[in-house]
């Protein structure tokens, strides 16, 4: 059960998927105007990251490792990915309309979000166990959620702001993105009171 | 060595293959067969999504109007031309029709009503209705920053030199966007026929009228008096005139006797008449 915890914490915070590890970057930027947006973007993020992870886990295993192919991961895994969203796509169209009214358009977008391709290649890299590997894709999506309602609500804010003209946008953007992602290395230290 | 080479590609050829065959299987047995109405529908409508209608968005709309759910005449943005065209396509009635349009119903701008103290904020109307009821001396006046405009997707209002938005009854497709976006609900729809209209808005006592704008309507009653046809009146509660559209005949009767110069007629242009 710590064990649990202890992966799910590290990967919501500690090495918060965007803020500590840098991946996801684009719509972290691209879809953080609004926190209704930022908020679907998230559930999708979280959704296709579970699924990703228990797949590439199964196909990395039981089909790559078993005949010594562990090197093809990184296609297998986007080739995998790939198909899965797309999956995911047609069936919220065909049952849950509502679902893909509001994820709809992020799943394409996800397709090729090096976060997912990250969570699968750090579950396999780590040597998670198939239970760890889920919590820990959780604990990702989770993190990834924090950190675009983090944004979307400061971003929010700075449309009612006088900033100097050559700040609007997207530079104030990457400036936030920059202090908040010095202020999760502060979560650092706490590794150790958890263990 | 060729052994790997060999099983690499098998294996990925073969994830691929059977991928790719089957997604297009899948897609097609679920594919979602969208009403061919819908598409023909979304062709005539003119697509600007400003939810005048109640759904969100055109095709929502659309969706519904295939579905039988709404009459063409709903989409009010596309006038009488559009729900023709609809009614024909559908086989159906147009439904009920009654163009309308955007008017303002304030006339005090900056120099018709002074200030009550100087604003310094985020310049938009809603946020200034918000500080201190308003900066105008006038609690019920239009403050000038435009909300209305930023809300118009048609550019059908522009704000004047005195801070009153002008109201371009040519572009003007009564969406009622401008309506919402008035945090003082200045503007409303009025029958696309309707000529008179009483100007101001405020529900403050006369002696508060006359104190706060030049062209605040008092409530004298010198214009229920004039009126033939028992078109206009006077509400005692907020001692503010208004017109009764379907008995109005835009004699001009109150214009002249109004004291305070609140009620406008708006000439019908010729060319306008004709087509109507």
């Amino acid at each position: 059960m710590k064990e649990i915890f202890f992966v799910f914490f590290t990967a919501a915070v500690l090495n918060n998927f965007v803020l500590t590890n840098f991946l996801g970057i684009c719509p972290f930027l691209g879809v953080s105007r609004k926190k209704g947006p930022a908020l679907a973007m998230s559930g999708a993020v979280i959704f296709v990251m579970f699924i990703a992870s228990i797949f590439t886990w199964m196909i990395y295993y039981f089909l790559l490792k078993r005949y010594g192919l562990e090197f093809l991961k990184i296609p297998a895994f986007i080739l995998v990915i790939g198909t899965l969203v797309q999956l995911i796509e047609t069936f919220m169209r065909r049952f849950a309309e509502r679902m893909y009214d509001v994820f709809g358009i992020y799943l394409p977008l996800i397709t090729t979000n090096c976060a997912i391709l990250g969570v699968t290649l750090i579950n396999i890299n780590r040597e998670f166990t198939f239970h760890n590997s889920l919590v820990y894709s959780l604990g990702a999506g989770v993190g990834f959620g924090i950190a675009m309602i983090i944004m979307a609500g400061i971003r929010e804010q700075l449309e009612y702001v006088d900033l100097p003209k050559a700040l609007e946008g997207v530079p104030i953007a990457l400036l936030i993105a920059g202090i908040l992602s010095m202020a999760f290395q502060g979560f650092a230290g706490t590794v150790t009171l958890l263990k | 060595m060729a052994d790997t080479i060999i099983l690499a590609i098998a294996i990925l050829g073969g994830m691929g293959l059977l991928f790719g065959f089957g997604l297009a299987y899948i897609a097609r047995k679920l594919a979602v067969t969208e009403d061919e109405k819908v598409e023909e529908i979304m062709n005539i409508l003119p697509g600007a999504d400003c939810g005048a209608c109640g759904c969100a968005g055109c095709k929502a709309f659309a969706r519904e109007l295939a579905a039988g759910k709404r009459k063409p005449s709903e989409c009010v943005v596309g006038g009488k031309e559009v729900a023709l065209k609809l009614a024909s396509l559908l086989g159906t009635e147009a439904g009920e029709f009654q163009p309308k349009v955007a008017q303002l119903f304030c006339m005090g701008g900056r120099e018709e009503s002074g200030l009550r103290f100087s604003y310094i904020g985020i310049t938009t109307c809603e946020a200034a209705n918000l500080v201190g009821g308003g900066f105008k001396k006038c609690e019920y006046g239009c403050l000038g920053f435009g909300d209305c405009v930023a809300a118009c997707q048609f550019g059908a209002l522009s704000m004047d030199e005195n801070g009153l938005p002008v109201i371009d009854r040519e572009k003007c497709v009564g969406c009622g966007a401008c309506v919402k976006a008035c945090p003082r609900g200045l503007i409303s729809l009025v029958p696309e026929d309707a000529r008179v209209f009483v100007r101001c808005s405020s529900k403050a006592s006369p002696g508060e009228v006359t104190k706060a704008c030049t062209v605040g309507c008092i409530g004298c009653r010198r214009c229920e008096k004039a009126c033939e046809y028992d078109a206009i009146h006077v509400d005692k509660d907020t001692a503010l005139a208004s017109i009764d559209y379907t008995k109005c005949t835009a004699c001009g009767a109150c214009v002249e006797v109004c004291p305070r110069k609140v009620i406008e007629i708006e000439e019908i242009e010729a060319e306008r008449s004709e087509a109507a």
